[in-house]
């Protein structure tokens, strides 16, 4: 079983995002268990939701408190609420953010874990690139975390997306997810030739994933620290 | 229609006109030999109840509007107990009691059964219930029916208390008023003085198609009340004033009479609205002092014995001149504030 | 058909199959989406013919059922929490009528103090109102139950209220196989009631019964929710013959039925591994054949105790699962034949009786009469206080070690209760216990996600 654990705020699409991540696992033939946290529902309130993913049938229901990946949609959680709780050695971690993990001072959660399983991404950026509304940042990192942690593949997001979005919105949104996909699979390529070890493959059931050499996003700089795996 | 004929009044002292003399068309309902008779004679109600008379006459009157295709429903109180003492039941209609304030709510599902059935065009649907039902507990269901446009007539017969269950004051009881729960006793016996609650003013401001008041004073005007109520679709609501001689304390021969004298005094204006505005109102032809009327029911005796209380009566007067210049139920004075 | 689906849409989809003529609903947390789905299919002509009826409160929500019911017309509402006490008096009219309708609580805790959360009390506190009350395990299950729920009350003539835990089923996104409308119209013939209100045939429902009748026709309305303990499984059977699977069974990706693993851990949803023959529908099972210890619980906590179940059974601890489906009727029989020969039961309810202690654990009781097994109860995620592995591991850890007391109560800040306990002994006015908690203590921390 894979547990994501996905934190925003009202608003920004985080119960959005789940269930998108559960539909793309279940057009790809595997069981998935999506939901929130609940409470009344207030725009800027911190959220979380949760993603569960297995090839069995998911019986289990309580909220997941050791994610094997993490989604922060909202850079401004980081040190309000505990996002990190639960979080493994090696965790996965997407951050919605134009700033490196150093910059956003997470210097103490890099040690000790798998280098090429933490990055941010400019999700909001690049959803405002594709679609003109930040709030699309939701769909750009369900992209990103394609790519991260190859539970789902893009085709299947973009499925669940376009499903989900109808005419110009879909689409928009789609190519925000591409191109967070692209922008991860780049980090990932970067953070190989720095030397940490090899990002992850896509998962059996999905694929192969190809190599996008063409470009998308823009560079950064990025601080050189490499860490142990 | 030809010239009406001549009618002859063979009755002193009063101007009750007799079925007898009128040609059968003209007769109302309760004349008809074939009336549909919704509720039948047996039940249980008190010698001289208001509310069985208005209800028989009221009710048939709808049958015939409907051609017999009518549903009732009836929230719990005098008319439901009385009417169905198990294992007999006074209805020859489909009728359904549920609770006490849900007899609008039960209205609008068979309402909505019907549509769904495709029936709404061939079977009518009449919830009714007491003041206590319809004005206090029922108010908000009552309320819904109105503002979704339900298409059901609302019966309310207003005997101005919980009488069912022992003459206990409602929304609807008068100032002054004797009740269990508001005792001629102390400085101020009687009911309070509020400012009252008028279901028919409450049923105009949701601008429904068609509110109307009646008494059981008179008759044919509720009958034709009725017919006028169903010929329309949509929510309706008819308020019938309807004595009860025991809680009121009231001769039950008297009845009538009684609610003629609401009526006269300017204490219960009879009026019709459609789509919230007041359309026609029934004059009073014979004004009377509200005196005249507080003395015949006992749940008022403390008003006048051991000494009269002159400012309370101004007081119920007052009330009774403001429906008039209200309602313009004077013919010489118009309707206004 | 298979489908990722929020649970509410899945259960109003489900509804929708067994073409309600009326569906009447007042919105309330957690049951919001069941209403909104229903109203756009009929909005949109899909669902007709069928007339929605926004209504004023719960208690018209009911009341309109009652009537549109009399009237020979399917109906449909939903609830929860204070929407569910606020009809409360209708609940007992409807059951008291024997008007077949069905309805979902979305199971939510009442206050005061106000909580939108899961637990059980609502329906809990309306177990003797007359209806049938079935408790849904997934998402599956609960759509299954509202297609069966329509054939078991139009059977019985009684109403079925179908529960599902408020947020954690309603609001999950999860797959779910949607029967077709052949198979379901297949499954369900128009609703044809013995009486109705019809101009045609005019009768008096509703009539004051006096003490010369009244305790026959009360006890004709047990004796027929003891006749729905066969009309249960019966009509479980019937469903696996029609629609291919028991009710919450999962479907696979391929057809089949039952998930895969063949360690034991990825069986089948806890709906499928439950009764054969006379118990299906009443109670489900797992693992508890030849269990010492077993956990007696209802709803989606099933779900999140069998997973438990598997990681202990591999650490050599025997102990399984009794789920009870069906609360009312109690299936005091089955009860008694799955605990037979459990050394340890263990009630673990979302609900309480305060003053008392469990309520489901009275019930145990009564079907344990005489048996010396030992019972305990644990008190469990009111409020929407999540049940979690970890808690249930050590509470089971307890158990076996014979450490557990009778009465427990799992995750509780006993540092807040011992403080309020003791102001309230050192003061004579009590006041309320949220607030002064507030007033007295500071925050309250929000624990775990």
């Amino acid at each position: 079983m894979f547990e994501v654990r996905i934190h925003g705020r009202g608003g920004q699409g985080i119960v959005t995002a789940a269930e998108l991540l559960a539909v793309a696992a279940f057009d790809e033939d595997r069981y998935a268990q999506a939901f929130p946290s609940f409470g009344s529902e207030r725009m800027g309130a911190p959220v979380v939701s949760f993603c569960r993913i297995d090839e069995h049938p998911i019986r289990t229901r309580e909220p997941i408190s050791e994610p094997d990946a993490l989604i922060v949609a909202d850079p401004t959680l980081l040190h309000q609420v505990d996002v990190f709780g639960g979080l493994p050695p090696d965790g996965y971690v997407l951050i919605n953010s134009t700033r490196t993990f150093g910059e956003l001072g997470l210097e103490e959660l890099v040690t000790g874990r798998r280098r090429e399983r933490l990055l941010t991404v400019p999700a909001a950026d690049l959803a405002r690139e594709h679609t003109g509304r930040a709030v699309a940042a939701n769909t750009a990192l369900l992209g990103g975390f394609a790519a991260l942690c190859g539970q789902v593949s893009l085709d299947a997001v973009a499925r669940a997306i376009s499903e989900r979005f109808a005419g110009a919105v879909g689409e928009g949104n789609v190519a925000a997810a591409h191109a967070a996909h692209a922008w991860v699979l780049d980090e990932l390529r970067e953070l190989r030739a720095a030397g940490a070890p090899g990002g992850q493959a896509m998962s059996p059931a999905a694929g192969g994933v190809e190599i996008d050499d063409s470009g998308g996003g823009s560079r950064r700089q990025r601080d050189q620290t490499t860490v142990g795996g | 229609m030809s010239a009406a004929p001549t009618i002859r009044f063979y009755q002193t002292g009063s101007i009750a006109v007799g079925n007898r003399l009128l040609d059968p068309d003209q007769r109302s309902v309760q004349a008809d030999e074939q009336r549909s008779n919704a509720i039948t004679c047996g039940h249980r109600a008190c010698q001289g109840c208001g509310e069985a008379l208005g209800a028989r006459y009221a009710l048939d009157a709808a049958m015939r509007a409907s051609g017999g295709r009518m549903i009732a429903a009836n929230a719990t109180g005098c008319l439901e107990v009385f009417s169905t003492p198990y294992p007999e039941s006074s209805w020859r209609l489909p009728w359904i009691h549920s609770l006490f304030a849900n007899a609008p709510a039960v209205s609008t599902g068979i309402a909505a059964a019907l549509r769904a059935k495709g029936l709404a065009d061939d079977i009518r649907v009449v919830g009714q219930g007491g003041d206590g039902g319809t004005v206090d507990i029922g108010m908000a269901c009552l309320s819904g029916m109105f503002e979704r446009g339900d298409d059901v007539l609302y019966i309310c017969y207003d005997n101005e208390a919980y009488m069912n269950t022992g003459v206990q004051r409602s929304g609807a009881t008068p100032p002054a008023a004797r009740t269990t729960t508001t005792p001629a006793v102390g400085p101020a016996p009687g009911a309070s003085f509020t400012q009252g609650k008028s279901a028919p003013l409450i049923a105009m401001a949701h601008e429904i198609p068609y509110v109307a008041t009646a008494t059981v004073a008179e008759l044919r005007d509720l009958e034709a009340k009725v017919q006028t109520a169903m010929a329309m679709h949509g929510p309706r609501y008819l308020h019938v004033f309807v004595p009860c001689p025991l809680g009121w304390g009231s001769d039950p021969r008297e009845t009538i009479h009684v609610a003629r004298l609401a009526q006269q005094s300017g204490l219960f204006p009879v009026f019709e609205a459609h789509d919230g505005e007041v359309t026609g109102v029934t004059p009073i032809r014979r004004r009377v002092p509200v005196e005249d009327y507080l003395r015949t029911q006992a749940r008022f005796a403390h008003l006048f014995k051991p000494q009269p209380h002159i400012e309370t009566i101004a007081r119920i007067q007052a009330q009774a001149d403001r429906n008039v210049r209200r309602f313009g139920l004077l013919p010489d004075v118009q309707g206004g504030s | 058909m298979l489908q990722q689906l929020e649970g509410s849409r899945a259960v109003a989809d489900a509804v929708a199959l067994c073409r309600p003529e009326v569906v009447c609903a007042y919105p309330i947390s957690p049951q919001t989406h069941i209403v909104e789905r229903l109203s756009t299919l009929v909005s949109s002509g899909e669902l007709a013919p069928c007339e929605y009826v926004n209504v004023e409160s719960e208690f018209a929500a009911m009341s309109v059922a009652i009537g549109a019911c009399a009237t020979g017309a399917r109906a449909y509402t939903a609830t929860a929490s204070q929407g569910l006490l606020y009809m409360s008096e209708a609940l007992y009219n409807a059951s008291g009528l024997g008007l077949p309708i069905v309805m979902t609580v979305a199971n939510r805790a009442i206050g005061a103090p106000i909580n939108i959360w899961n637990d059980h009390s609502d329906s809990m506190s309306q177990r003797d109102c007359g209806w049938i009350q079935l408790y849904a395990q997934s998402n599956q299950h609960a759509l299954d139950l509202h297609i069966q729920a329509y054939r078991l009350a139009e059977e019985l003539s009684a109403p079925v209220m179908v529960c599902m835990d408020g947020f954690i089923l309603t609001h999950a996104v999860e797959r779910v196989d949607m029967p077709s409308q052949a198979d379901v119209d297949a499954w369900l013939p128009p609703f044809a009631p013995r009486q109705r209100l019809d101009p045609d045939e005019p009768v008096t429902i509703g009539a004051m019964v006096g003490p010369e009748a009244f305790m026959e026709v009360k006890y004709l309305a047990h004796a027929k929710q003891l006749q729905a303990l066969e009309s249960i499984p019966r009509v479980a059977g019937e469903f696996r013959d029609a629609f291919g699977r028991d009710a919450g069974e999962a479907v696979g990706g391929d057809g089949a039925v039952g998930g895969g693993g063949s360690d034991g851990a990825g069986g089948a949803t806890g709906g499928a591994s439950g009764g054969a023959g006379e118990t299906a529908g009443l109670i489900t099972t797992y693992r508890s054949e030849d269990a010492e210890t077993i956990v007696v619980a209802l709803g989606s906590v099933i779900g999140t105790i069998e997973d438990t179940v598997d990681e202990l059974r591999a650490e050599g601890v025997s102990v399984g699962v009794l789920g009870i489906t069906s609360f009312r009727p109690f299936p005091l029989d089955a009860v008694r034949a799955a605990l037979a020969h459990a050394t340890r039961v263990v009630v673990l309810e979302k609900a309480l009786a305060v003053g008392l202690g469990g309520i489901v654990a009275d019930n145990v009781h009564t079907a344990l009469a005489g048996r010396s097994a030992h019972i305990h109860t644990v008190i469990a995620g009111l409020g929407g206080r999540p049940i979690v592995k970890a808690s249930l591991r050590a509470m089971l850890a307890d158990a076996v070690a014979d450490r557990l007391e009778q009465l427990t109560f799992m995750d509780m800040d006993w540092d807040i209760v011992e403080r309020e306990l003791q102001r309230m002994r050192a003061s004579r006015a009590s006041g309320p216990h949220a607030e002064n908690i507030l007033r007295d203590i500071g925050t309250v921390a929000a624990g775990p996600v």
